[in-house]
């Protein structure tokens, strides 16, 4: 492992993978919020407040850590990949610089007003904060959707001497997979947040069937996902339409076709042999691929053969492609059943609830799997079609490539062992514990100091 | 429009903003072991609201770096790559300590306090040293590497009074007391550190030297060191007269320290210009095509006057002394 290449993308996707985590949870968590103090503003009812003070904790710790993640990333565009910048800066840079400017420090600023300053301004001013913070967390993910989708679907640029630079920023930003992936990335947000909701809720009536409180966010959280996860489906549904239109070496590796053939079944599973470039141990439909893709059963597609050797690595896109899907299923599955046994205030049965516990973090799973198609899918370009990843990699020496890697493993893994501690312990203590401490500002710490 | 020279001031600004303001909530952070629990509380409860949106400048300045001046933000930050994920793994430990130290139990908890404390110190020194090593043009060899660990002592020294004078105006009773006493040893601290890197400057580069002793306009250039003096003063003088229980108030030594760093950085700022990496690259061969530059300034200039504001509107609202408890 010293071939600094792979050691730059293995470091880079170490980070990119743990930081997405984070902001993939608050992004939705933080409209939930928003959702919890408007509820407890129009009632009153102080169940509302505790429940808003409970998530509003796991907030901030989640926050927190996409906070300080997020930080390496900005170190890590110029060290891990100076070519990148150099040659697409001038596309890359603006939309980077437009995510700190617009959202970055609107959420950052209102957090504090958010977390800490309920009985510091009015009402109005607080669920304005709450609202900003939402705003501030969107706004983040369309610009780097934004950059992400141009890497993959590049529109709007012309060459300038050795640099890449925009002649035209709609087109840039509103490239041709734009909308489809910041949607599906959106909706994939708010099915992670709205499982971890319904799946923290879950693992507090377990221990407290009696929990009032809980019983309400689930139900919340299983309603969500209940709506979100059939949409997800059909928006992947086009996203993939999309991609098989723009990349379709990704598709290709995805589905696991090796030949352009009319005809190409729908592979279930099987197992890509890169070797032979066949599929071994195939649980195929026949025709179910130029079905779904090109709605006629004998339609032709393009196969790996089709791009010589410019097509990723076939096995961890066509797996992660079935694991995302198989989540997805999954969730519909489970918040569909969970949805219909909770109507009308009836309680889940125990087997639900450690079903919804057990789906707590499968928002993370379906993500990291989705990010993991696209992202691989898209090699061996890092600009689709402009710029190859060798292309990208600085000169940074396998030993510091090294040296760091370690560190930021065994720091993610402890930070991420102690974000699952209080995370559960939290959820497990539920929202009367959490709202039981005093406010700040009225404890006697305090008035000690007066 | 000299389109570079802008990017150069906005970076400088968003530099000085992050040095000053997350220097203050570092500085706390590596004052904590000198409180008392129930002291502790308070000076977190003091730097709580604040410490997300101050390591924002951070992701602003090297945000610019990227954006603006992008051959150099390679050099730079290829050359102080291990210093730099040192400070990213400091400031990852004691973000997340904020949260952890007050929700983990029995030794755990001891764990996050003792990380906060020392997520702050590394990425304090990390910050002194990439400075050391950046102002020396990473030249190799002992001798250069002992001057960046001198400049990284002494921007603990100089985030430690930015910490304690912090304290002195947010926190009131024995925990402003021990803190008026911080600040002075802190003030010591950098005058020790300031005058050492002041001397060691012009000896360990030639640039440097030839831009401050060229008379006569050395003898202008020594209003800088002589409103450095001034400001040090100010906080020796405040400090000790609120110690004595009057005649000064309680934001004129957080407001001297900040003059301290205004002035120390403009003085680096004349030594550095007009390079990025000095010797090497001027911000002019550095800078990023003018569309790019051209597309982001004016971003920049309707965006930063909301940020202006509505971080005013954050201090607004939680002005006054701290209180204990924030995150219990």
């Amino acid at each position: 492992m010293d071939d600094p290449l792979l050691l730059a993308r293995a470091q880079f996707g170490l980070n990119i993978a743990f930081h997405i985590l984070f902001p993939t949870l608050t992004i939705a968590l933080a409209w939930i919020l928003l959702g919890f103090r408007v509820a407890y503003h129009r009632t009153g009812d102080a169940g509302w407040l505790k429940t808003y003070k409970l998530w509003t904790k796991i907030f901030a710790l989640t926050f927190a850590m996409g906070v300080v993640t997020g930080i390496v990333m900005s170190f890590q565009f110029g060290t891990n990949w100076p070519g990148f910048m150099l040659r697409v800066g001038a596309i890359a840079g603006p939309l980077l610089g437009y995510e700190i400017l617009t959202a970055f420090f609107l959420e950052a600023t209102f957090l504090g007003v958010m977390l800490f300053g309920m009985n510091r301004v009015p009402a109005w001013a607080h669920i304005a904060a709450t609202a900003l913070v939402a705003a501030g967390t969107s706004l983040s993910a369309f610009w780097i959707l934004a950059l992400n989708s141009w890497m993959q679907t590049p529109a709007g640029h012309v060459l300038d001497g050795n640099q890449w630079i925009a002649a035209d920023w709609l087109a840039v930003i509103f490239n041709p997979s734009f909308p489809y992936r910041f949607t599906h990335m959106m909706i994939a947000s708010g099915l992670t947040a709205a499982f971890v909701v319904a799946g923290l809720s879950a693992w507090r009536l377990l221990k407290e069937p009696a929990d009032a409180m809980a019983a309400r966010t689930l139900r919340v959280g299983v309603l969500v996902a209940a709506v979100l996860a059939p949409v997800q489906a059909v928006v992947g549904d086009f996203h993939g339409l999309n991609t098989l239109e723009h990349q379709p070496a990704k598709i290709a590796a995805m589905e696991g076709i090796w030949h352009t053939e009319k005809g190409v079944p729908l592979v279930l599973f099987a197992i890509p042999n890169e070797k032979t470039r066949t599929n071994d141990w195939a649980i195929e439909i026949p025709y179910g691929a130029s079905l779904i893709l090109k709605h006629d059963p004998k339609a032709e597609l393009k196969g790996l053969d089709a791009f010589g050797a410019d097509h990723p690595p076939v096995a961890p896109v066509f797996f992660s492609f079935r694991i995302m899907v198989g989540i997805g299923v999954l969730m519909i599955a489970a918040s569909w059943y969970a949805a219909w046994a909770t109507r009308r205030g009836a309680a889940a049965p125990r087997w639900l609830l450690w079903t919804l516990a057990g789906f707590t973090f499968s928002g993370w799973a379906a993500t990291l799997a989705g990010w993991m198609v696209t992202e691989i899918g898209r090699q061996p370009w890092i600009v689709h079609g402009v710029m190859r990843t060798a292309e990208a990699v600085g000169d940074i020496t396998g030993a510091q490539l090294g040296v760091s890697l370690t560190g930021y493993a065994l720091t993610y893994a402890t930070m991420f062992v102690a974000y699952m501690v209080v995370l559960t312990h939290l959820a497990g203590a539920g929202a009367e514990s959490a709202a039981a401490k005093p406010l700040p500002g009225a404890s006697p710490v305090g008035a000690a100091a007066d | 429009m000299d389109l570079p020279l802008v990017f150069m001031a906005l970076m400088g600004a968003a530099v000085l903003a992050y040095v000053v303001l997350d220097g203050y909530d570092l500085g706390v952070g590596m004052l904590m072991p000198a409180a008392t629990p129930e002291e502790q509380s308070v000076m977190v409860s003091s730097i709580g609201p604040f410490w997300d949106a101050n390591e924002t400048w951070l992701v602003l300045g090297v945000g610019i770096l990227l954006v603006a001046f992008p051959a150099a933000h390679g050099v730079v930050l290829g050359a102080l790559y291990l210093p730099v994920v040192a400070m990213l793994v400091g400031l990852m430990f004691r973000g997340v300590a904020f949260e952890f130290r007050m929700k983990a139990q029995g030794w755990h908890r001891e764990l996050w306090n003792w990380l906060f404390w020392a997520g702050s110190f590394v990425a304090s020194f990390a910050q002194g040293l990439m400075l050391g090593r950046y102002i020396t043009g990473f030249e190799p060899g002992f001798g250069y590497l002992l001057f960046a660990m001198v400049v990284g002592a002494s921007v603990c020294g100089g985030y430690v009074l930015l910490g304690a004078t912090w304290l002195v105006l947010k926190t009131e009773g024995a925990l402003q007391a021990k803190a008026l006493a911080w600040s002075r040893w802190g003030l010591l601290w950098v005058a020790l550190g300031v005058g050492l890197v002041s001397l060691a400057t012009p000896l360990v580069s030639e640039t440097v030297r030839a831009k401050w002793f060229d008379f006569p306009e050395t003898l202008a250039l020594m209003a800088l060191p002589a409103a450095c003096v001034w400001a040090g003063f100010i906080v020796w003088r405040s400090t000790g007269r609120l110690a004595a229980g009057g005649g000064a108030r309680d934001w004129q030594p957080f407001a001297a320290a900040v003059a301290i760093f205004a002035i120390s950085f403009l003085g680096l700022a004349y030594s550095l210009f007009p390079y990025v990496v000095i010797d090497r690259l001027t911000i002019w061969e550095a800078a990023a095509h003018p569309s790019s530059l051209k597309v982001v300034l004016a971003g920049a200039l309707v965006v930063l006057p909301f940020i202006v504001a509505y971080t005013a509107i954050s201090y607004r609202v939680f002005r006054g002394k701290a209180r204990g408890g924030l995150y219990d």
